[in-house]
């Protein structure tokens, strides 16, 4: 029995959240008493795979076919369950991203597994397999139990940390023995968002609602989060009238994020948008209502003008960094 | 072309969340139910295909997994603008049993949507399970969907950007945000016609569930907030930076 770590990279790079994924497969390994083997699909370097070593990873599966950048949902969950048969492995983690979530499914049905979405850290038990997870939007946690022999589970960024180990990854070719015609999606158009942090991964997010008035002052944001090294975020009416991007929402209907630091501003914190944000672990309001149940919801609040409040914090930041 | 879209019932998102008194099972006393947002969209999206594209798209029907309590959700769906209802007559126990299921009933469909999560156990589970018991393709995190002659055209989010992509039917899309601009609202006439469109119910099969929540939590109380004055921002950037260690 072992444990697989599906490791996703973007354009040949290691994701983010592949370290984090890393370090929490490697602890789980060592509670359940298995070795654990990285899988990688696509193109990428030995060089980057080797950056798993530092998170205690000792050996990594490389299968490079190109038609992986396809990003082919059944494609890749059928190779998945082909490593996970050979590696004989019970237990498959992946990322709660985009990809984890469209892949993990699919592949739980493969394997007979019971699936845990969106888990929050180490399982509470390994027998029962027990692990915790956000429910009802962010209102409430609920402790899933896996019953089945299989599990497959996708992790919540942030939620684990990084634990770095001074490990030698000995990468293995491998093929998922894949024909052309396993791969059906046809990508007519990539558009790629490059130079941002993404919201998924960002460990601070700075996010604007619709008390600031319109796209056209979303400059101090945006300098703010780069600054910061933050990612950009906003509520859904500031996305529903086009001044951002539905990429930005967060909340009940957008993304769940849970980053360090959530700064708002002139969001008023309606119980949908606290959905998406209350797993932050600090969250900074700047609001002129003092009333506005965003709040209720913070560690730290300014009760005054975003216009007013932003080029001073703007100011403040730069000085930190100076 | 037959579209089926997965309707989920979940409380509203208003709702303020409470569990039994041993917070084994969610409290349902007093709560509303609606239609799960990503699944009106999605429903929304089906109906103006059905509407721009009138030869390609016969008709769109709605399905859930639940008990006759689930009807009135179904209802809104067929007053929405649903053809027809399919309710299958069981207990949606966990994401498997679910997808279990709307297999039996969904291989007829040549385009199944299924939002991306329910709002209540947040599973994002049942799109992906259902297309892989039917080994169909599905695209996930879809924020657009047409049709281009015989092909069509998917907008999806990745993780760090977007694509287009062009395929076909049969396929199951697991929708997001964007799909639709806003959930189209029954009118009178659509609740009168409502009650005369079909809702079939057909019998649940016998499926083992996979998982079990033990358990629920309502997260702790958080702090007074502490607020900082107006004009005190190199303050607020020390605290984050000294008390709360997050910079
Ligand atoms: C089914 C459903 C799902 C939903 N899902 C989501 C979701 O996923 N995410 C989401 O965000 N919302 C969601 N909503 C909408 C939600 O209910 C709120 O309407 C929305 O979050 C409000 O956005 P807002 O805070 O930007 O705007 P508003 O509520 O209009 O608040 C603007 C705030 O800005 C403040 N303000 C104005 N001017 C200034 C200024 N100069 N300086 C400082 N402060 C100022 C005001 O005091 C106010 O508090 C959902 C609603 C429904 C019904």
């Amino acid at each position: 029995m072992s444990v697989l770590v599906y490791i996703e990279n973007w354009d040949g790079k290691l994701k983010k959240i592949s370290f984090e994924l890393a370090s929490y497969a490697v602890k789980l390994g060592e509670e359940m008493s298995q070795p654990v083997v990285a899988l990688s699909l696509g193109n990428v370097e030995e060089s980057e795979l080797k950056k798993l070593g530092a998170y205690g990873i000792t050996k990594i599966l490389s299968d490079a076919n190109d038609a992986y950048a396809t990003l082919d949902n059944r494609a890749i969950a059928k190779a998945v369950a082909v490593a996970a048969e050979k590696q004989g492995a019970t237990l498959v983690l992946m990322a709660n991203n985009n990809l984890g979530k469209a892949i993990a499914p699919r592949l739980a049905v493969r394997m007979k597994a019971g699936l845990g979405t969106a888990v929050l850290g180490l399982p509470i038990s390994i027998t029962p397999f027990v692990i915790k997870k956000s429910v009802f939007t962010g209102k409430s946690y609920g402790f899933l139990n896996i019953k089945s022999t299989n599990k497959v589970l996708t992790l919540s960024s942030n939620s684990f940390g990084l634990v770095e180990k001074n490990a030698d990854a000995t990468i293995e070719s491998f093929n998922a023995d894949l024909t052309a015609a396993d791969f059906e999606t046809v990508v007519e158009n990539t558009n790629k968002i490059t130079g941002k942090v993404l919201l998924q991964d960002a460990e601070i997010v700075v996010s604007g609602g619709r008390g600031m008035k319109g796209p056209e002052n979303w400059a101090p944001l945006e300098e703010m989060a780069e600054l910061l090294g933050a990612g950009l975020a906003c509520s859904r009416p500031v996305s529903d009238e086009g001044w951002r991007s539905h990429s930005e929402h967060v909340g009940q209907t957008g993304k769940i994020i849970a980053p360090n630091l959530y700064f708002a501003f002139g969001i008023s914190g309606a119980i949908q948008h606290l959905g998406g944000v209350s797993g932050s672990k600090v969250i900074v309001a700047v609001n002129k209502d003092p009333d506005a149940p965003i709040f209720e919801a913070a560690d730290y609040g300014i009760v005054g003008d975003v216009f007013k409040v932003l080029p001073q914090l703007i100011e403040a930041i730069k000085e930190m960094k100076a | 072309m037959k579209i089926l879209v997965l309707i989920g019932n979940v409380p509203d998102t208003t709702t303020k969340i409470k569990f039994n008194a041993d917070k084994t099972a969610f409290d349902a006393a007093g709560v509303q139910w609606i239609i799960n947002p990503w699944d009106e969209l999605a429903l929304t999206r089906a109906l103006e295909l059905k509407e721009q594209h009138t030869g390609k798209i016969e008709s769109v029907a709605v399905a859930n997994v639940g008990k006759v309590g689930t009807e009135a959700t179904l209802r809104k769906a067929l007053a929405v603008g649903a053809n027809e209802a399919i309710r299958i007559d069981a207990e949606p126990v966990d994401d498997y049993t679910v997808a279990s299921q709307l297999a039996m009933v969904a291989a007829d469909y040549d385009i199944i949507l299924a939002g991306t999560e329910s709002a209540d156990y947040n599973g994002s589970a049942v799109g992906g399970m259902l297309a892989e018991l039917l080994d169909r393709k599905s695209v996930s995190a879809v924020s657009g969907i047409d049709i281009d002659g015989d092909k069509l055209k998917i907008t999806r989010e990745i993780d760090g950007g977007s694509q287009t992509l062009k395929m076909d039917a049969p396929i199951v899309f697991i929708v997001q945000k964007g799909i639709a601009k806003e959930p189209r609202i029954a009118g009178m006439r659509g609740i009168m016609e409502a009650r005369k469109k079909p809702l079939h119910v057909v019998e649940g099969a016998a499926v083992e569930p996979l998982t079990h929540f033990d358990k629920f939590e309502l997260p702790a109380p958080k702090a007074a907030c502490i607020k900082i004055a107006e004009d005190q921002a190199g303050e607020l950037i020390k605290r984050l930076r000294e008390e709360a260690k997050v910079l």
